[in-house]
């Protein structure tokens, strides 16, 4: 009796938690599929009684949804390569080496990942209008490979920890440089490591809102986030809402698939990148 | 021993000097103009004006109300989303059928961009057509035909729910990696003792688990003291909605073109710093950095 009531509460909540993660993608998805008038219906129905994906045609030909996407892309690709690189290298010499002022060095790379971005914001924008990068794909690559160094840093030096040393110190003997032994020994190993601190600073950099929105200031330049955030009308009072979540189910379902299939690699990743308590 | 430094020093170089340019100078660029009077218009003069703009601060009814807000974002998002993420890990720590898939999907919330599922939710808190507004009124929360997001008060509860559901499954997730680490044997000696099953959690469980909830408890404080994109998407600071970054951004972005709002931005800027750097110092603590 007792062990049913149990199984009874385990399950309510277990499908609560689903519900609960799940639900408002249900509800963009079938939102995106529902002609408009179905959709403006002060009785919404849970299950679509007409589909249609003339939404799904809009959004592509009613602004440059594809651009952004490409933007998008780019942006969080070139920021994960560069990250990655810089990462390697920083993370490998915290790992392995020995040298003064270790302390201090991981502390300033991680006192980054702490600063209210907004804080930089002003003379960020100051800086990139100097040097002409307002607008361009630059102007947003080096700020977020600044912001996912910390992370990158820190989540790789943890995983080089945990590599078998003696590999190294076998080619350390036979005369290979410490760089070389880096980049075709021990970067090689360290394949899983690399690819979950490549995803959080992919998803990071795509999911970035506050950069974006200032250092891009034209529709064509917009990442996917700004273009959906900004999502504008045919008219100003008019938002579009059935385009609106068509391009968020667009957008989130590569995610998704994404987070699905590398769950555990994330959370590996998630948990050495913010909590080792 | 001479040899590795060198080699560490050009291995680390590239990081540092990446954040150096980036954030480092930035700040410094940060703190400099707050003493300044200037505006973003090309060709606009720079005036020292010492700690005037931090004076005015001081006495802006707008920042204070927006420190308020953010102060209470802060305190009942962090407080309600460690208390049912704990909950929610130590449900999907239990065994069920699909445990794998279940435990995938509280990832989702948190991949996806906060502007977007903050749309996704503008939408189900539309006043006439959202779904949650009419679960709501079923409920008898709201009124029928209440905006819940042009509504003083409602406004701000609605957007502290958004972001606990985005939050709460991430740390769920962080503390459930604390659960799993527990070894068995502890349970198993406490029930010898005789300990039930309420003994064992708060005895046992709760210990042991307590720093994980701590440090992710102060990183998502760190967090919700900056947010920026769940309220500048859901109302763009309207209806007592504003926070500090919000604020922040309208006067550096929107106030410095046409005025001269720059220096005072940047002051607004370097107290959101210091406020953040508090909690900061706290969480670079408990980490306990060791290296040898």
């Amino acid at each position: 009796m007792n062990k049913t009531i149990t199984k009874i509460i385990l399950y309510t909540s277990v499908v609560a938690i689903v519900l609960w993660c799940v639900f408002p993608f249900y509800w963009a998805f079938i939102s995106s599929i529902k002609p408009d008038r179905d959709l403006f219906e002060t009785n919404p129905s849970l299950i679509p009684h007409r589909v249609t994906f003339i939404n799904y045609l809009k959004v592509f030909s009613e602004r440059p949804f594809h651009i952004n996407i490409m933007n998008s892309a780019i942006v969080a690709g070139a920021t994960t390569l560069f990250a990655l690189i810089i990462g390697i290298s920083a993370g490998y010499a915290v790992a392995r080496l020995r040298f003064k002022g270790k302390i201090i060095v991981m502390s300033l790379i991680l006192a980054v990942s702490m600063f209210p971005q907004v804080s930089i914001l002003g003379s960020l924008f100051l800086i990139l209008r100097s040097m002409h990068l307002i607008n361009t794909y630059s102007g947003l690559i080096l700020p977020y490979v600044s912001l996912n160094l910390p992370l990158t840093v820190w989540v790789l030096q943890n995983f080089f920890r945990e590599l078998p040393v003696e590999v190294e110190e076998a080619a350390l003997m036979d005369g290979c440089s410490r760089f070389r032994l880096l980049w075709s020994i021990v970067v090689p190993m360290s394949s899983p490591g690399l690819v979950a601190t490549g995803l959080l600073v992919f998803i990071n950099s795509w999911n970035e809102f506050l950069f974006a929105l200032t250092f891009m200031q034209r529709p064509e330049k917009y990442t996917v986030p700004v273009a959906i955030a900004l999502f504008k009308g045919a008219t100003q009072y008019e938002i579009p809402w059935g385009q609106i979540m068509a391009a968020t189910v667009i957008v989130t379902l590569p995610l998704v698939i994404l987070v699905l299939a590398f769950q555990n690699r994330i959370i590996e990743g998630l948990s050495a990148g913010s909590v080792k308590g | 021993m001479k040899k590795s430094s060198l080699t560490a020093f050009w291995m680390i170089l590239p990081a540092i000097l990446v954040i150096s340019v980036i954030a480092f100078f930035p700040l410094f660029e940060t703190f400099y103009d707050s003493f300044y009077s200037l505006s973003l218009r090309p060709g606009s003069v720079k005036r020292f004006v010492g700690l005037m703009n931090y004076e005015r601060l001081m006495r802006d009814p707008r920042f204070l109300a927006d420190l308020k807000h953010t102060v209470f974002f802060t305190v009942v998002s962090v407080s309600f989303e460690t208390i049912l993420g704990t909950l929610m890990a130590l449900v999907v720590h239990q065994k069920f059928p699909l445990r794998g898939l279940v435990r995938a999907s509280m990832l989702v919330p948190w991949a996806i961009p906060t502007a977007i599922s903050s749309q996704m939710w503008r939408w189900m808190f539309h006043d006439q057509f959202g779904v949650v507004s009419k679960f709501w009124e079923r409920l008898g929360i709201i009124k029928p035909g209440t905006p819940v997001l042009g509504t003083p008060g409602l406004a701000m509860w609605a957007i502290i729910f958004v972001d606990v559901w985005k939050t709460t499954p991430f740390m769920a997730i962080l503390i459930l990696a604390a659960l799993q680490v527990i070894p068995e044997e502890l349970y198993e000696a406490a029930r010898i003792d005789g300990a039930n099953a309420i003994q064992r959690f708060f005895k046992v469980t709760v210990p042991l688990i307590l720093p994980t909830i701590g440090v992710a408890l102060i990183f998502r404080t760190l967090d919700a003291l900056r947010v920026f994109d769940v309220v500048y998407v859901m109302t763009r600071g309207a209806v007592e909605t504003e926070t500090l970054a919000v604020y922040n951004r309208h006067v550096l972005m929107d106030r410095a073109f046409t005025g001269s709002w720059f220096g005072y931005g940047s002051a607004i800027s370097v107290a959101i710093f210091i406020i953040i750097s508090v909690f900061a110092v706290i969480y670079m603590r408990s980490l306990k950095l060791k290296f040898d």
